[in-house]
């Protein structure tokens, strides 16, 4: 079905086909089918709104390729929207409404009233405060935000390279091709100020040039770095479900301007979603002679290979993930040589991460300036977020770099749940900080974070309330990276080890004063000795909750005391005066540890209480405290 | 080489050809071979060392290394109890509590008797917006509670 285009021309007549097919589905629906969706049931309410609008007699299509140049309506599985927290999402466009948590039994009213009808439905529509949102794009969690790396999650179908073509998709490979040379390239994308993504920032286009510089070198290679393993992160997860070309596309950029052939796009396991499309993607682009030899009829080759990751976290580090991907373990190695240099297969290797792949393409169309036209000096264009936790709205966002934090949770997040007080931010995942209330204000951007001893990481922003314990947050974070750590070095493997048994003995209720120091002096010491980044930033989750909230740690120390309830050794359950007497509580015990009469006060026997937290769960009036 | 006849060998040999017998495409073959298997065999680890010219210690330890293989048979249902940061302020660990008791699991013996759960802690799915989370084979389970992962427990008991 699909031909190989052999040349610019042969392209740009099948771009303007789609682009004409996209403008005649004049009503689209868009089902969205990123993880959280079909998680939530999205694939029956689009299969549903097929059967429908064929028992309607409606004429409809799925794709661009059955266009019929008529006025059928599209019905789309799109990828994330990124408004997970309201999933199931179906829009609607021209008029760019959106419904939400919809389910399959809906989808006849739909039908019915708002695409046979031009209705909006009130009952699926987003509701604030009391008003509302008819329009997406309208809805303060979107309102605030600028997608440029998410503009088209979403909007299009993830699963169709015409509906790439037909937004414009593969221009900029186009123009990378025939109208510029790799130097030019290259240097449009160093103009822009490009740092990566993936945590680090480090300039892109310095990078793509050092590659480039190997000119004695036939066998080059991109490597994308799709591991997103930073617990709390999803970004790279919904760029590549939403909109799976745009790597693609940024990658050959890559491959053309640098002078490599072959790229490998390296994916996390947990995510079966983003491999099958990428794969789907891969292939598609295939058939059209984008990818592979002699690309648009250019004389120049790119390969596309997909390497799936097999659970392990250090592979996010640069030189595991090429040892990985060579079907080593995922070891790293000590640097220089850097990848650059002596990457995979010891060919000099450009290795970035998703998003900042996905961020070329608009480079190259729009050039430099207009990417500088967010953000701030240092750290330009926009950065995506995934915004989690204890916040009102959780999401894939996107906002310009140096939007403060203040903006971020409580203009698009909506605040903190359940009217709760706002306590920390984590930023950055096993690698990165906590931010607090003083630093609400302070512009999100590489340099600015790097200040308070926090990095941007990858993007996973967890929001945590005044009952979450920042000792137990600390150990949760000491423990993922003990686990994770490849063992290579004595540092990391044995130092963390120290590290999370202080920690858990701290959250046991059997810590030391003594331990607080102990704690920053092997902090220092992994930080300065170990072998890879992910070992001399993994006490970065302690030193930052020792320096904002160092109190909490003297509370479990001194005073065998977690106020925040979180850890359940030093926790206790009191009864309140709220108490009706309703005897649920004393009912519910499994160790029968509270006792009380009808209609009086209950008391808890702590020598009994085994402190699950059942009582507390089960009473009508809140009148069980914790802490 | 009990297993190692008629069709598993034809299945391995078919997998060894798709990738080629490269040795560097290791842990896609052995990806594959455990998707059919829920685990990796002994048998079948020892023939394809020899096949792609590696030795049986080298890729032990390329096995070992990686989270997602398992030496061991694995359940039917393979439940990965999301324990990410989002999950974990937003209580994944009763979660995982509820499920090691309906399953009879535990941390230590992730398998249960029957042979139809396995449970695994991941670091995280990526699915934060829908913590907490639970995976089973490829179906992600949103905003779980302890009653939820009960009832799913049982309701993919009955299924079998």
């Amino acid at each position: 079905m699909r031909e190989r285009i052999k040349n610019l021309e042969e392209f740009r007549a099948l771009q303007e086909k789609f682009i004409k097919a996209r403008a005649c589905e004049k009503r689209k629906v868009l089902v969205c089918c990123g993880t959280g969706c079909a998680a939530g049931g999205n694939l029956a309410v689009y299969e549903e709104l097929k059967k429908q609008m064929a028992e309607h007699g409606a004429a409809f299509e799925v794709s661009l390729n059955d266009n019929c140049g008529g006025d059928a309506t599209g019905i789309k599985k799109s990828g994330c929207h990124g408004f997970c927290e309201m999933g199931p999402l179906v829009r609607i466009e021209p008029e760019g409404w959106l419904y939400t948590k919809v389910k399959a039994a809906d989808v006849a009213e739909i039908v019915d009233k708002t695409i046979l009808g031009g209705e909006f439905i009130e009952r699926l529509g987003y509701h604030q405060n009391g008003e509302l949102y008819k329009r997406q794009e309208d809805i303060p969690f979107y309102k605030k935000q600028t997608r440029r790396v998410l503009e088209h999650c979403g909007h299009i179908d993830a699963e169709s390279i015409e509906e790439y073509f037909s937004i414009g998709g593969y221009s900029a490979l186009c123009k990378a091709l025939f109208e510029m040379s790799g130097e030019e390239v290259i240097a449009e994308v160093s103009a822009s100020g490009l740092r990566g993504r993936g945590g680090a920032g480090f300039p892109t286009g310095k990078k793509w040039a050092q590659v480039a510089a190997h000119t004695e070198e036939p066998v080059k290679f991109i490597v994308c770095n799709g591991d997103e393993g930073d617990p709390g992160a999803f970004m790279d997860r919904s760029c590549m479900e939403g909109d799976p070309h745009k790597i693609l596309e940024g990658m050959i950029i890559a491959g053309v301007a640098t002078g490599s052939t072959e790229g490998y796009i390296y994916v996390r396991a947990e995510y079966p979603l983003a491999v099958s499309r990428l794969s789907i993607a891969i292939k598609q682009a295939e058939e059209y002679g984008i990818t592979g030899d002699d690309i648009l009829g250019s004389g120049k080759s790119f390969h596309m290979h997909i390497n799936r990751g097999a659970g392990a976290f250090v592979c996010g580090e640069g030189s595991a993930m090429t040892a990985s991907i060579e079907g080593n373990r995922g070891m790293p190695r000590t640097k220089p040589p850097r990848s650059v240099d002596k990457g995979l297969f010891g060919k000099p290797t450009c290795l970035n991460n998703v998003e900042t792949f996905a961020n070329v393409p608009d480079i190259i169309t729009k050039g430099a300036a207009w990417f500088r036209s967010v953000g701030t000096e240092n750290s330009p264009g926009t950065k995506a977020f995934a915004l989690t936790g204890n916040v009102v709205n959780t999401g894939l966002i996107e906002v310009p770099m140096g939007t403060t934090l203040r903006q971020v949770v409580y203009d698009i997040g909506g605040g903190i749940k359940n009217g709760k007080k706002f306590k920390a931010v984590q930023i950055g995942g096993p690698s990165g900080g906590c931010l607090t209330e003083e630093h609400l204000d302070l512009p999100m951007d590489f340099d600015s974070l790097k200040k308070v001893g926090a990095i941007i990481g990858s993007g996973g922003l967890v929001v945590m309330d005044e009952d979450s314990c920042m000792v137990n947050i600390a150990q949760f974070f000491m423990n993922f990276i003990c686990e994770e750590s490849c063992g290579k070095c004595t540092p990391c493997r044995e130092g963390t080890t120290r590290m999370n048994e202080i920690l858990t003995r701290i959250t046991h209720g059997s810590g030391k004063m003594s331990d607080i120091d102990e704690l920053r002096s092997l902090a220092k010491m992994i930080q300065v000795s170990s072998l890879c980044g992910l070992g001399k930033t993994a006490p970065n989750p302690v030193l930052s909750t020792l320096q904002n909230f160092e109190e909490e740690y003297i509370e479990h120390i001194r005073d065998k005391r977690c106020h925040c309830g979180t850890c359940k050794a030093l926790a206790q359950f009191v009864i309140t005066d709220k108490c009706i007497g309703c005897t649920k509580c004393a009912r519910n015990c499994p160790v029968n540890a509270i006792t009380g009469t009808v209609r009086h006060k209950h008391e808890i026997d702590p020598t009994k209480c085994i402190k699950c937290g059942t009582c507390k769960d089960n009473c009508p009036v809140g009148a069980i405290k914790e802490g | 080489m009990m297993m190692m006849e008629g069709n598993d060998l034809k299945f391995i040999d078919s997998v060894l050809e798709k990738y080629g017998n490269d040795k560097t495409k290791i842990i896609a073959i052995m990806q594959d071979v455990q998707e059919r298997y829920r685990y990796l065999p002994k048998d079948a680890l020892e023939y394809i060392a020899g096949k792609v010219g590696m030795s049986e210690s080298k890729l032990y330890g390329v096995a070992t290394f990686y989270g997602n293989f398992s030496l061991n048979a694995k359940g039917k249902y393979v439940m990965k109890v999301c324990r990410g940061t989002a999950c974990h302020v937003r209580k994944s660990s009763t979660v995982l509590q509820a499920l090691y008791d309906a399953t009879g699991t535990s941390e230590t013996d992730p398998n249960s008797d029957d042979g139809l759960f396995t449970l695994e802690i991941v670091s995280c799915l990526g699915a934060c917006g829908l913590s907490p989370v639970v995976m089973v084979n490829d179906t992600v389970h949103a905003a779980m509670t302890p009653e939820k992962a009960r009832a799913l427990v049982e309701q993919l008991r009955e299924e079998g």
